[in-house]
């Protein structure tokens, strides 16, 4: 307790206060001095430190693992800091950073799903079959998997209904409306069934854990195995399905947004940004609410600003290799994608009342479902927006494998989106965890495969150690920082 | 003070298979008075208290609301009519910082944008917790896991004022707190009763009790045994009551006390 006293002492000693001098302070202003906060950088930095200190690192552990890779790497190997290995980058990191972010909404309720990679597979697979097949999923599964499929799709959709999840239950209703009508092999419908299949296994995966009963961990770590097998059955002899000649898929990871495009976007992203922080800043201070300095405010945005000018400039250099070959240049279209995740996600759940209510189940279900919100409902929910980008992950994977492997989404996927969230900060005890997690945890993740690889001589090994060794790491700062804060 | 119940109950029984926990138990809140609910280990006053906020239906016997019949089968129908559970417990959510806690399940939202309204929800937060004269919460958008005991009461009492409940419930508001914050807690509730509402006290601390209540319901075994006023008894007849279920002239006849047991 003896911070926060000297805290109130501090912000009481602040001049830019109101009541003035003179006047005795007014009793709103004693009691919550705490609220008109820090007023510059240097009260922000020490707010900052208490709260690390007091067990929320943040994005620290993310942004301290990304200087040391970036460092020893460029030590490894004088390609690993060229424009070309950022653009690959970029294209190892989105699939995990958009499972990742599925993963987020899973874990703010303290929950795990070890589905996630085969089932972003699974999206995927059907998504293959439909532009490959002229849309015709019944042809190439036989009537047996097609019922069953059609079965699943069904009760996706009767819990979705159930449990009063509209939007769900239209995606996999629509989905269902696809997979009968047999509308060819258009990618953009393909790319929809894809995600609705998610949504349809979200919802049953949700119903499993909220409604049966049966931990997360033991049904999603069955459909883990299950998926790999439905998918083998979806390709059947045919084996790895090549997507290559698919526009829009294809385009996710190899092709590029154009130069101009790619800076009004910068503009656009950056600007609204700006625009939306200060006028907070501004609006919740001239109402005496509790609100960063503008200053802080001002910094964030220039940093941002900086970090993504380079960024945009770097990949709309020409990274062709053959001094002969075309041009490649422009962000790959997976960036764009990302971003706008990154801020429709992190909006729905901050300024939401469903997102409030994630992160109330997630901290502490008794207390949600005594405040009148209904529990299961939330489960089944997060389950099924987690299943919707674990399908959009599946695409981005196929886009970036240029095909449908029959092993997709196994191996190392889910490993490597668990990690991505636990490196960027995201709570493996519920409560805690937001959608830049993903995204920061995804680049250091994606970066040591990457970075190790670049170097011809290092012993594969060594990936799945350094990885494996950054997971504990960030799990231990999530553990020691729950300790922290519950003493 | 006021002479007709805001909250009364009538002849409520309630088991739980075989095991009859509430025998006919008749209950009033008065509007501005603290009640005290007090008894022993099992004597049935979480029970009654669960039935009151609607966790537990009630087996036979009538809520009286504000003069009217009224039937409470979840715990929104309680929250509806005005009926405010503070739990031992707490339920509060550690991860949500004071104001997110007070609107918890009943957040304000910007009209058009269905965006939540932070603003207004901050402002009244602060005002809530300014109208109890509470001096010891710095921020109002501290997070609820580095709050104190004391604290952490004060804030789940506020979000019980907050949404202008005629009745609040609190179930040993004051049973883990050290002295100070005891203090702040009686105070508290003291002040909820002052400001016109009907106050039920649940507690093990019969000094906490004979302090702040204007009236004691002693539950033995299942049965009132009295109504009183606290001016009326000694500390040690409340005492009797609980362990005995009756004193002197006052509590259950013998053989309905030998008869529960």
């Amino acid at each position: 307790m003896t911070t926060s006293d000297k805290d109130t002492e501090r912000a009481v000693s602040v001049p830019e206060k109101p009541g003035a001098p003179g006047t005795t302070p007014s009793h709103d202003a004693v009691t919550f001095s705490g609220d008109i906060g820090a007023t510059n950088l240097r009260e922000a930095a020490h707010s900052y430190i208490a709260k690390v200190r007091g067990g929320d690192p943040g994005a620290l552990p993310a942004l301290f693992g990304l200087v040391v890779l970036v460092i020893s790497f460029s030590q490894l190997s004088t390609h690993f800091l060229t424009v070309g290995n950022l653009a690959n980058l970029t294209g190892q990191a989105g699939p995990t950073i958009i499972i990742a972010m599925g993963l987020v909404f899973v874990l703010l309720l303290g929950e795990i799903d070890l589905s996630a990679g085969t089932a972003g597979g699974l999206c995927a697979a059907t998504m293959a079959i439909v532009l490959t097949k002229n849309g015709d999923l019944h042809a190439q599964l036989g009537g047996g998997t097609y019922g069953a499929a059609c079965l699943a799709m069904f009760c996706g959709l009767v819990i979705a209904v159930w449990q009063r999840l509209w939007l769900a239950a239209a995606t996999v209703a629509l989905g269902m409306v696809v997979m009968f009508t047999h509308l060819g092999a258009h990618v953009w419908i393909g790319m929809f069934l894809a995600i609705a299949t998610g949504v349809g296994i979200g919802c049953i995966v949700g119903w499993l854990v909220a409604n049966v009963g049966i931990p997360s961990f033991v049904v999603t770590l069955a459909f883990f195995l299950a998926w790999q097998g439905v998918i083998l059955q979806y390709e059947g002899k045919g084996g790895a399905i090549n997507i290559g000649p698919f526009y829009p898929v294809i385009a996710i990871a190899h092709r590029n947004v154009n130069d101009i495009v790619g800076w009004i976007m910068y503009l656009v992203a950056i600007g609204g940004y700006a625009l939306v922080t200060i006028t907070r800043s501004v609006r919740r201070r001239s109402q005496l609410l509790s609100a960063e300095p503008l200053s802080l405010v001002y910094w964030r945005i220039a940093v941002l600003a900086v970090v993504g000018a380079g960024i945009v400039y770097l990949l709309n250099q020409n990274r062709q290799p053959n001094s002969e070959g075309t041009a490649i240049e422009g962000m790959p279209w997976v960036v764009p994608l990302i971003i706008v995740l990154l801020v429709g996600l992190t909006l729905l759940l901050t300024k939401t009342r469903f997102g409030r209510h994630l992160y109330a189940v997630g901290g502490n279900p008794e207390a949600a479902r005594r405040a009148g919100i209904d529990v299961r409902r939330m489960r089944v929910a997060a389950f099924a927006i987690a299943g919707a980008l674990f399908g959009l992950g599946g695409i981005t994977l196929a886009s970036y494998t240029g095909g449908v492997p029959l092993d997709i989404g196994g191996g190392n996927t889910l490993l490597y989106a668990v990690a991505a969230a636990v490196v960027g900060g995201t709570s493996l005890f519920g409560g805690r965890g937001r959608i830049r997690d993903a995204v920061l945890g995804g680049v250091v993740i994606a970066m040591i495969p990457n970075g190790l690889l670049l170097k011809a001589n290092v012993n594969a090994a060594f990936q799945y150690i350094i990885t494996g060794g950054f997971l504990l790491l960030a799990a231990s700062v999530d553990a020691i920082g729950r300790r922290r804060q519950s003493t | 003070m006021a002479d007709a119940p805001i909250l009364a109950l009538r002849g409520i029984n309630k088991s739980f298979g075989a095991v009859q926990v509430l025998h006919d138990v008749d209950f009033n809140v008065f509007p501005g008075e603290v009640m005290a609910l007090v008894g022993d280990n099992g004597a049935g006053k979480s029970t009654l208290v669960k039935c009151v906020g609607g966790i537990h239906p009630i087996d036979s016997g009538m809520i009286e609301f504000d003069g009217k019949t009224v039937t409470i089968h979840g715990p929104r129908d309680a929250a509806a009519l005005g009926i405010e559970i503070v739990y031992q417990d707490l339920a509060l959510c550690d991860n949500l910082d004071i104001v997110e806690n007070m609107f918890l399940g009943r957040e304000l939202r910007h009209r058009f944008t269905r965006k939540l309204d932070e603003a207004t929800m901050e402002r009244r937060a602060r005002d809530t917790l300014t109208s109890l004269s509470v001096r010891t919460v710095k921020s109002v958008r501290q997070v609820v896991a580095r709050l104190s005991g004391g604290q952490r009461q004060t804030v789940a009492i506020a979000k019980a004022v907050l949404w202008n409940n005629k009745v609040v419930l609190l179930d040993e508001p004051t049973a883990a707190l050290g002295v100070a914050q005891t203090r702040q807690v009686l105070d508290l509730v003291r002040r909820l009763a002052d400001n016109g509402l009907g106050v039920v006290l649940i507690s093990h601390n019969m000094n906490d009790v004979m302090e702040v209540a204007d009236r004691i319901t002693t539950l033995y075994l299942g049965r009132v045994a009295a109504e009183v006023k606290a001016a009326d008894v000694s500390y040690s007849q409340v005492v009797e009551l609980i362990t005995a279920g009756r004193t002197g002239d006052i509590g259950l006849q013998p053989a309905t006390a030998a008869e529960s047991a």
